[in-house]
Parts: C-alpha cells; sequence; structure tokens
C-alpha cells in the first residue's frame, strides 16, 4: 500500500535530526540562556523560572526519602576520630568562630552550574585547627545526618581555604532543600562533594570512599579535572 | 435501535493494545519518574534519588520494546504503514481544523486520521530521540562533555514537548469513549467508525454486512451509510 506520502517517517527523521543537531549545539544554546535566567533564579520566590530546563539553577538531590530536619537549637555538629580534642558544635559555636565568605559557582558534575553563589561559614582548615589533627589521619568522612550521604575528603584537600563548613548561602541561613543548617561547600570540586546536612566530620587514616563514589563517581572531584568533564574550574 | 447499533468491526489486534497498554505504562513511569528528578517540590517530597534515577532509566531502556515485539504481528506492520502514509484526505481533516471550518460529514478518513498519523510519527520520534539522548546522559564516560551537556538540553526540552503531546492524546481519549472502548475490547460499533473514520469503515467487508442489516443486503452500500447519517444527525 505505497499510496500516500510517506510523512510519518518524514516527521520521524527530521526529529532525528533536530535532536542530533541539539545534542551538537545545545550547550552554547544552553550557555545563552543560563547567562540570562542564573542570575534570575538564584533569587526567584514563585520558582517558576526553574521549571525552564536551563540548568543554571540549584537542582534538589536528596538520597534519601525526605528532607532530614534540623533546627538551630537541635542541630550538632560531631567532629571525632583521629583528632586530639573530639568535639561536638552548636551552630552558635559555628557563628562564633571566625568566618570565610566566598562568592563562587556550584558545578554539578551532571552538568548544572549556578554561577556567583555567595557562602560562607567557616573553612574546614580553622575547624580542623580547632580541634587538632591527629599525626595518623590522612582523611575525612563526612556524613549527613539523613543517616546515608556520606563524603570523601584527603587532608590536603580539606585543608584549602575554599571548603567550608557553610552555615550562609545565597545571602541567608543555609535552607533544609539546600543541605542546612549546616552543609559543606567544596568549591574547587563538583557538587556532590558539598555534602548536605552535614552531621559529623571523622578523620581517618585512609579515605573512606562516599555514597556517590561507591556509585561510580570519581574520588577526587576536581571541577574540569574528574568524571571525564572538562568545565571550567571553580 | 438503529442497525450500527448492533454492529462493531474490529479495530486493533491482541498484540496492538497489549503494545499501546505497554508502551503507556512504560511512558508513564518515564513522565513520572522525571517529574520527581526534575521539579524541586517533588524531588523534596519523594528524595530518593538513586532509585527514581534507576527506576526512570529502566522504564526509557524498555519504552520501544513493545513496539518491536508487537512488529512481530502483521497486523501492527499494517498500522504502521497506514499512520506512515498521508494522503488527500489527511490534509482535508487538517485544513478542516482551522477556525470557522467545519469537518465536511462525508470525508472518507482513513482507520486514522491525519492527528493520529502526526501524534504516533511524533511519539515514535520522541521515543527514539529521548533514548538516545537518555543514553549518552547516563552512559556519559567516553562522551565529550559538551555533546553530553547538548544531550541533557535536549532531553529536557523535548519532554516538555513530550507532556504537551500526551496530555493532548489522553485529552482526546477522556472525550472518546468509543476511541477507548476500541482500545480495550479491540472493536467498536460500526455508527462510531463510519463518523470518524469513513474511508476504513466503508473499506472494511464487515461494514456492509453486519450482523444487523444481515449478509443478504450486503452488496448495497447504501443500508449502512443511511443508517449512520440518520444517527450522526442526533
Amino acid at each position: 500500500m505505497a499510496e500516500g506520502k510517506p510523512v510519518g517517517r518524514r516527521i520521524v527523521l527530521g526529529m532525528i535530526g533536530l535532536g542530533a543537531a541539539g545534542v551538537v549545539v545545545g550547550r552554547s544554546l544552553q550557555d545563552a540562556e543560563q547567562s540570562v535566567l542564573g542570575p534570575l533564579q538564584n533569587h526567584d520566590p514563585t520558582g517558576i523560572t526553574q521549571l525552564v530546563p536551563a540548568g543554571a539553577a540549584f537542582r534538589y538531590y536528596s538520597v534519601t526519602g525526605s528532607t532530614p530536619e534540623r533546627t538551630r537549637e537541635s542541630y550538632r555538629l560531631v567532629v571525632g576520630g583521629l583528632v586530639q580534642r573530639p568535639s561536638m558544635f552548636t551552630l552558635d559555636d559555628l557563628e562564633r568562630m571566625p568566618q570565610t565568605s566566598l562568592t563562587r559557582d556550584f558545578q554539578c558534575v551532571t552538568g548544572w552550574r549556578v554561577p556567583d553563589v555567595a557562602w560562607s561559614g567557616v573553612a574546614l582548615p580553622d575547624l580542623l585547627d580547632v580541634v587538632g589533627v591527629s599525626r595518623r589521619a590522612r582523611a575525612l568522612s563526612l556524613s549527613s545526618f539523613d543517616g546515608t550521604y556520606t563524603e570523601s575528603l584527603t587532608l590536603d584537600q580539606a585543608r584549602r581555604r575554599d571548603v567550608l563548613v557553610a552555615t550562609r548561602m545565597l545571602d541567608g541561613p543555609v535552607t533544609a532543600d539546600h543541605g542546612g543548617p549546616v552543609r559543606i561547600y567544596a568549591a574547587p570540586m563538583y557538587g556532590y562533594k558539598s555534602l548536605k546536612w552535614l552531621g559529623g566530620i571523622e578523620l581517618t587514616d585512609a579515605v573512606v570512599p562516599g555514597y556517590w563514589e561507591v556509585r561510580g563517581y570519581d574520588v577526587d572531584a576536581w571541577v574540569g579535572h574528574s568524571n571525564g568533564r572538562d568545565d571550567a574550574p571553580v | 435501535m438503529l442497525p450500527s447499533d448492533h454492529s462493531d468491526l474490529p479495530r486493533f489486534t491482541r498484540a496492538e493494545r497489549w503494545a499501546h497498554r505497554a508502551t503507556g505504562l512504560l511512558m508513564g513511569v518515564c513522565l513520572v519518574t522525571a517529574a520527581v528528578l526534575y521539579v524541586g517540590p517533588l524531588s523534596v517530597l519523594v528524595g530518593r534519588r538513586d532509585l527514581i534515577v534507576g527506576s526512570h532509566v529502566a522504564a526509557g531502556i524498555l519504552l520501544p520494546v513493545p513496539m518491536l515485539v508487537a512488529w512481530l504481528s502483521p497486523a501492527f506492520r499494517a498500522d504502521v504503514r497506514e499512520l506512515n502514509r498521508f494522503v488527500v484526505v489527511d490534509r482535508q481533516w487538517l485544513a478542516a481544523l482551522r477556525p470557522h471550518r467545519r469537518r465536511p460529514p462525508d470525508l472518507a478518513v482513513g482507520k486514522f486520521n491525519a492527528g493520529q498519523k502526526i501524534f504516533a510519527a511524533f511519539t515514535v520520534g520522541a521515543i527514539l530521540v529521548m533514548f538516545g539522548t537518555g543514553l549518552i546522559m547516563r552512559y556519559a564516560q567516553g562522551w565529550p562533555v559538551s555533546l553530553r551537556t547538548g544531550a541533557t538540553f535536549v532531553h529536557d526540552w523535548l519532554s516538555f514537548a513530550v507532556l504537551v503531546a500526551l496530555t493532548g492524546h489522553l485529552w482526546l481519549a477522556l472525550n472518546d469513549p468509543i476511541a477507548r472502548l476500541g482500545m480495550k475490547t479491540g472493536r467498536v460499533p460500526l455508527g462510531w467508525a463510519m463518523a470518524e473514520h469513513r474511508g476504513w469503515a466503508r473499506a472494511h467487508p464487515d461494514a456492509l454486512t453486519g450482523p444487523a442489516t444481515g449478509r443478504a443486503a450486503g452488496s448495497s452500500h447504501e443500508p449502512a451509510q443511511g443508517a449512520v447519517h440518520r444517527r450522526g444527525e442526533h
């Protein structure tokens, strides 16, 4: 039955062609889109701009069923393992320590990047100085109070001044959805290193791969030099 | 009782109905999990990112399977040929969609109208493009990052188009119980077929010799058509 024109086939082939072209030029289209929408999305209370697939806004990733909640009063950060003074910090404790502020991009390993996010909190090396790192310690094992999410940093990485125990983000407290009240911000690394809902830091004598690292992501998550990606470094 | 109420025509075989059901189910899983991954508040509500990603990828990879299996069925292949070919009637059918235009009542629409043909082609094209870009996103290692970003871009935008098209598909189905009956039981009443797919109904041997009209009267075209005309005017 060769009657009529094969319009259906043309539509299918046309879509495949468009799709392939989109894969090739999509990145530059998306960059253009992000430069317009990104700054809007960080401060959009309605959330409407989040529905536009621009990829320049934070997307919420949680590995457990519900967002864990800790209030200012109930929050505790437990630091232990190979340290001289195992300690527990309240949010007030953290806020009384010397504060470090950074304005840097947040780059997710899945591709989205939020430009110019304001972060502040305690630089991780400052916190390590307070507890005193034992000579045997080589790495940090970070754990979330969601009970599942974990991350790792080598001691050298944790001593960088652009790695924060963040208590503020986007000009306000870190919200629960963003991993508040306290999260890690590891500027030079992909987003999965910036552990959300920080509950514990344990100093260890070797790197213990974290939740996403066990699932195939690189343990050393340098932006632009890991996970097969070549994003501009943060 | 009008004769057309008694007789019905076979429209879809069992293989076709199962392919439709399975494709619909898998597409539903893809869309629901996509919403959970994509829409911030839903992500916050559901979490469990690993599981949701796994379900989304599994449903997406399985999505072409029902149609590939159905390809073994001659009836399915015949319908695909029919959907592929656009004839003069299809152009007239589309022209009648314009404002202030009415569809000529005697338009001899085939087994599928032009809208169904376009939707079918769009769906196949969309499934293939989503499949390809999804594979690039999922098995990201080895692909240049710009292509991965491009694939994400295409996957994101096409998902919106799919959502719109599918909403239209479901809306039309909701408003046509007999079309749904055809997909549920495989058979449609002759009256409906004559009103919606006149060319197909007329070409069908049973249309002229349905049980109510009797096989003896089947040599003339007039009785069945006349009955439908009256019915259509109610």
